[in-house]
């Protein structure tokens, strides 16, 4: 960058330097939202991988392809990478960095270079995940004791990289929330944030507030399993069952972390593609903080019989069900957008009406999992397998594709091939339910969760779900594929394909570092659709 | 959000040295307090009395060293918070721990 002056540098699209020490140093947003979007990539790809092998050993009972140890290590894998590695910082990592800035009007975020140090901290965590892989833990991404203080495998290693990963997230989270109070252009008021916006900065408090209970409990774990000391061993005054309580302390907010960011993607997707305002503005927005407060009260709804006490549990099963409430409001606002709007199936559309959907039957069967008398019987079974699957893939993760084909014209500054996309999406639609729903089935007939085996009642549906994640592994290697050709193969795209009324679009595709070559000045909220000339 | 004369007020906020070493003294008063109680046996108001003076020592060093004195009102938000979450965390943990049901061995 040295031989250009800083009225050049302004104007430079973002991607234009090359080399990898020039990625790696950048303190560019869009350069960091983009290595992130690489990181977590590659480790969605390789923990979904080690799914589809689960999926096989499952594909008849008896031994198919690895033994039982073989699986529980998968299985722990799996979990582990997915949540730590890819879906917690996910879409605020990736699109979070790229969009908060361009979106509220400035250069860059608050703390530029803190930014930058957020994403090697997540490489230096990585690594030691990857480290302990040649010991590689078997417990399951739960780390419940006391099999976490026993098992002879690696947890120390891969807990202490989550424990990295923490810094990451929380700092991460510390600079989303100074950005947005702080570096918003003149006249763009609170009220005038894009959703997308208000669900970040919900995500970036649960990020800052609840990281720090998941690093204490990894650290006792660590400090019990190195010195004995005996915080969860009831041999020595321990107990148990606290380290569930710390743990899903974090890991119940962490599930909003995960799923806040993917709804600001879906309000931002679907008043585009609907050509209306969108419907109840300030109750999704007001509903992010209130999911960001209620999280921190339901955590214990993981240990109905754990042994904890019934007091708990019905106090918790009722905290439960008010959860659900921010939940079904934003649910119920986009349907309100979507009706007699102009709608417009294009791929992002697709996705975002698919969360919708998906997500829909995730949360109401949380609400079952919530309920305790039915809890009781669902648990550990592979209802909650199936619960999960569809509020993460089903949710999250059908929010992280609206966005990647939603934003690619602004990143890449390339269009990809919108049929190839439709074919993808139909695939991933439908590959996902047919590996998911049978759960559901599976889960009510009592098939509990994280064995490598089955008795042979459960052999139909178990070779049902399995033949469905290969429909939807092929649907995701087809939509890599088409995302890659396009950047090279794809025609150029133009500033603002899809007509958005949002600020990034206002700029070129792709930005220029400094995003806008003056600030703008913001006199209206970004959802004035179906007026005018929009 | 703030005005800018209210923002400048904030930052340019300087406390005397004098304020400095008064709570430093206190702190250090405090401590001895608390090693000099460890000397008695007051049941199970040790704990009490531990944690009341951890506590004030904690917000002394936020509210002076840390200047939480002087932020505004947003700042009290989020230093505030934790702490409800802390209450938040004890509190319902009790609802489990002191209510479990007796199991004879
Ligand atoms: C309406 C909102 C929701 C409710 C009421 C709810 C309720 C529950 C309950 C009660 C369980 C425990 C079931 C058991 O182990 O017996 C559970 C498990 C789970 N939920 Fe949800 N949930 C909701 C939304 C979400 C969301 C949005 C996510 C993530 C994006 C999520 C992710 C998970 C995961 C990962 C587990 C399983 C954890 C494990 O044991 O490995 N849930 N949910
Ligand atoms: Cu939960």
């Amino acid at each position: 960058m040295a031989n250009h002056t800083i009225a050049e540098t302004i104007t430079i699209p973002y991607l234009e330097e090359k080399g990898l020490l020039s990625w790696l140093t950048s303190t560019d947003h869009k350069r960091i939202s983009i290595m992130y979007l690489l990181s977590i990539s590659t480790f969605f790809v390789l923990a979904g991988i080690s799914a589809l092998l689960l999926r096989f050993e499952l594909l008849m009972p008896g031994k198919t392809i690895v033994d039982a140890h073989t699986y529980n290590v998968l299985f722990t894998f799996h979990g582990a990478v997915m949540v730590f590695l890819f879906i917690v910082p996910g879409l605020a990592a990736s699109f979070g960095n790229f969009l908060i800035p361009l979106m509220i009007g400035a250069r860059d975020v608050a703390f530029p270079r803190l930014n930058l140090m957020s994403y090697w901290i997540y490489l230096l965590g990585a690594l030691i995940i990857l480290i302990s892989l040649s010991k590689p833990a078997d417990t399951g991404w739960t780390f419940y004791t006391p099999y976490s203080i026993r098992t002879g495998t690696d947890v120390i290693l891969l807990t202490f990289g989550i424990f990295v990963l923490g810094f990451s997230s929380i700092l991460t989270g510390l600079n989303f929330i100074v950005t947005i109070h702080k570096l918003r252009a003149p006249g763009m008021t609170w009220h005038r944030l894009p959703l997308f916006i208000w669900a970040s900065y919900a995500t970036a408090i649960l990020q800052v507030l609840a990281t720090p209970v998941i690093a204490i409990s990894l650290l006792l774990l660590i400090a019990e399993r190195v010195f004995g000391i005996g915080f969860f061993d009831p041999a020595k005054g321990g107990d148990p069952i606290l380290f569930q309580h710390f743990f899903w302390f974090y890991s119940h907010p962490a599930v909003y972390i995960m799923i806040i960011p993917a709804m600001g993607v879906i309000s931002e997707v679907i008043p585009v593609f609907s050509r209306k305002p969108i419907f109840g503005y300030k109750a999704i927005a007001y509903s992010s903080l209130a999911i960001a407060l209620i999280s921190f009260f339901v955590w214990a709804h993981h240990m109905f019989v754990s042994g904890m006490s019934e007091v708990a549990a019905t106090i918790f099963s009722f905290l439960t069900f008010l959860v659900a409430i921010p939940t079904a409001i934003k649910v119920f606002n986009w349907t309100a957008t979507l009706y007699k709007g102009s709608i417009d199936l294009k791929s992002p559309m697709l996705y975002a009406l698919s969360f919708i959907f998906l997500f829909t039957i995730g949360g109401l069967t949380g609400v079952f999992l919530g309920a305790l008398a039915a809890d009781v019987h669902l648990h550990d079974t592979y209802f909650v397998v199936a619960h999960m699957h569809y509020v993460m893939i089903g949710g999250t993760i059908m929010g992280f594709f609206a966005a990647l084909h939603f934003w690619y014209p602004k990143m890449t500054g390339k269009m990809f091939n919108e049929k190839v996309a439709k074919i993808a999406w139909a695939f991933v639609f439908i590959g996902f339910n047919v590996t998911f729903f049978p759960q559901f089935i599976l889960g009510t007939q009592g098939m509990p969760r994280r064995y490598a085996d089955y008795p042979p009642q459960f052999h139909s549906l178990n070779e049902l779900s399995s033949i469905g994640s290969w429909i939807l592994g092929i649907g995701m290697f087809v939509m890599a594929i088409n995302l890659l050709r396009g950047l090279f193969n794809g025609e150029k795209a133009p500033q603002n394909p899809f007509n958005s009324l949002s600020l990034e679009w206002q700029v070129p595709s792709p930005p220029p570092h400094e995003n806008f070559e003056e600030i703008p000045h913001v006199t209206d909220w970004t959802y004035g659709y179906g007026k005018k000339s929009a | 959000m703030d005005t800018k004369a209210h923002a400048d007020e904030t930052i340019n906020h300087i406390t005397p040295y004098r304020i400095y070493v008064l709570v430093w003294v206190t702190l250090m008063v405090l401590t001895v307090i608390s090693v000099g109680v460890s000397y008695f046996h007051f049941g199970i108001f040790n704990i009490v009395v531990a944690l009341a003076v951890a506590s004030v020592k904690a917000s002394l060093v936020a509210l002076y060293f840390m200047h939480l004195k002087y932020e505004d009102k947003i700042t009290w938000v989020f230093a505030l918070y934790p702490l409800g979450l802390l209450a938040l965390l004890i509190g319902l943990s009790i609802s489990d721990v002191f209510f479990r049901a007796v199991v004879s061995p």
